[in-house]
């Protein structure tokens, strides 16, 4: 059957970025339909070159976390015409970025480090084992986690993280490329959830601890840092 | 009534203006232009605005129709940029607040441009894409600043366009992005160059480095015309710049986008961004040259909001920084 016959008749859930997102029963199971449509605003060879990549890499990179225990949703099916992947859908979850914003919503004014901090201990801990394996995810935001929202949100162990949106990922075992992956999810975590500095923090800790080469890469992360403030910023 | 005057002079244009309670009295400019193939070095900036700021601030209260009685602050740009011609631009503004006897006020170059383009456009609260020859941002307002979302992790988009300009030999009258963006419109074959986006981030330096060898190669080759090449560079870099814009967009829930900074005035920029725009059913907002180019008004519109909401600089720290994020100025005029 044709993918677009599916898309016609799922629900689309949002507009991101990149993809219309679908949702759809395939085959019995209740599926997410990413579907990476042409962006006019660019120039037909960049976008066609762009859209195959992004398709090619983030099927490939799911694989190599699937295969490697670390969580993220499996890939059902995937069409290289119309670029199509089609996902497992974590049912019942919420994205990091949504759960942290409404605990911070809810104990306000009160300090919510100690309720996020068992995820930002999971957080640093997953990471580690993704570049672990050589996958840079290349687009780290608190969007792109997704929360299953059964479990208890106080103990580390027992939270269900899955990283989603492979689309900017590559396999690289260079601990620059692993360095500039953190400092982009710095970037993100701290001009989205302002006045966390402490939560990010504790994410790296539990990145260093856990991984097995963190030290190059944390080092390198100190220099990206470094490059972006000692960049010069004439008007 | 609030009246402020503005100085700006961070890089090669020197610009003083003056805003009534929203409205632009005077906005006169000089740029400092370089022979084709040559940049602008910081000393002979500050000595081209030494040269003219007298004239330019005698212009700016003549076309305003003001005396400085009228006056009630001055602003001028603190930071960021060339520190030389910083340097220059603060110290008459500081002259000029103790002859008037007025109140001082330095404002963030980045927030100038933040502050005009929502002052033009009315854009309420817009994911702001501010593109010059120094800065390359994505910023969105929350929690009382304007909070950098995405950025250049290396070079800025301007100073990549400015040197692809000079490594030709483009001329640099009016600007050289101007002249490179009339240029491309007669080229059609698109050449391939790297394409680095990382997350909400872009990188110039690696297309910067691979142009600079590749281009005066492939046009003693004939491959392509040099109109190809600033057409490809162009589709290349605007698509980097409309792709992080939509990322920030997705990820903060916005549905408006302001263009600012000297780039912003490039029509294919703005024409890219329109089209991101319509399919995602947002609404985009951009200014001409007059206000998307560094000015003085711009120092003043900020300079004004700073000023209503209670911020005056003491001269002991009237000083200049080369370096000033936009994330570190307290907004305390927006809620």
């Amino acid at each position: 059957m044709a993918v677009s016959n599916f898309l016609s008749k799922g629900s689309l859930l949002k507009q991101g970025a990149e993809a219309r997102v679908y949702r759809d029963i395939f085959l019995g199971k209740s599926t997410i339909i990413k579907e990476r449509f042409p962006k006019k605003y660019r120039h037909p060879l960049l976008d066609e070159k762009l859209t195959h990549r992004r398709t090619v890499q983030e099927v490939r990179s799911i694989q190599r976390c699937r295969k490697a225990g670390i969580p993220t949703p499996v890939v059902y099916f995937v069409d290289y015409t119309s670029h199509c992947i089609f996902l497992e859908d974590i049912a019942d979850s919420v994205t990091v970025r949504d759960h942290i914003v409404s605990t911070q919503h809810q104990s306000h004014p009160s300090p919510t480090l100690e309720h996020l901090a068992p995820l930002a201990v999971k957080v640093g801990q997953i990471l580690a084992q993704m570049h672990d394996e050589d996958v840079v995810h290349g687009d780290l935001t608190t969007s792109n986690m997704l929360l299953r929202r059964n479990g208890d949100v106080e103990d580390a162990s027992e939270l269900s993280l899955v990283l989603i949106d492979f689309g900017l990922s590559y396999i690289s075992g260079l601990p620059e490329d692993k360095g500039v992956d953190l400092y982009v999810l710095e970037k993100a975590f701290l001009s989205t959830h302002p006045n966390t500095e402490a939560l990010f923090q504790k994410l790296l800790e539990s990145y260093t601890a856990s991984s097995k080469k963190s030290s190059a890469v944390i080092k390198k992360l100190d220099e990206v840092r470094l490059r972006g403030r000692k960049r010069s910023m004439v008007g | 009534m609030t009246v402020v005057i503005g100085f700006e002079g961070s890089a090669n244009k020197i610009g003083i203006g003056i805003i009534r309670d929203g409205e632009v009295l005077s906005n006169p400019r000089r740029t400092y232009i370089t022979p084709p193939g040559q940049g602008f070095l910081p000393s002979e900036t500050a000595r081209h605005h030494r040269g003219v700021i007298l004239t330019v601030l005698k212009e700016a209260l003549e076309q305003a129709a003001l005396t400085p009685a009228d006056i009630d602050c001055v602003a001028y740009t603190k930071g960021p940029g060339m520190g030389a011609p910083l340097l220059t631009v603060a110290l008459v503004a500081r002259t000029v607040a103790q002859l008037w006897g007025r109140p001082l006020v330095g404002v963030n170059h980045c927030i100038g441009h933040v502050e005009m383009g929502r002052l033009i456009t009315r854009a309420h609260n817009p994911t702001v894409l501010y593109v010059s020859g120094g800065n390359t941002q994505v910023i969105a307002y929350s929690e009382r600043r304007y909070r950098i979302f995405g950025e250049t992790i290396d070079i800025a988009v301007g100073n990549c366009l400015d040197r692809f300009a000079r490594v030709i030999k483009i001329s640099n009258d009016p600007s050289p992005g101007y002249n490179i963006e009339q240029m491309a419109k007669r080229g059609s074959q698109y050449v391939e160059l790297p394409y680095t986006v990382k997350g909400m981030d872009v990188s110039f330096s690696g297309i910067q480095s691979y142009i600079e060898e590749a281009a005066n190669k492939m046009l003693a080759s004939a491959q392509c015309t040099a109109e190809d090449l600033c057409f490809s560079l162009q589709e290349t870099l605007f698509s980097m710049l409309v792709e992080i814009t939509e990322r920030a967009m997705a990820h903060c829930g916005s549905q408006e986008v302001l263009i600012v900074g000297g780039v912003g005035c490039n029509l294919r920029l703005q024409e890219m961004m329109g089209v991101m725009c319509k399919e995602r059913g947002a609404k985009l907002f951009a200014t001409d040259e007059r206000f998307c180019i560094d000015n003085g008004a711009m120092i003043a519109q900020a300079g004004w909001e700073m000023f209503r909401s209670g911020q005056v600089t003491e001269l002991r720290d009237s000083w200049i920084t080369q370096r000033y994020r936009t994330d570190e100025v307290e907004v305390t005029w927006r809620d």
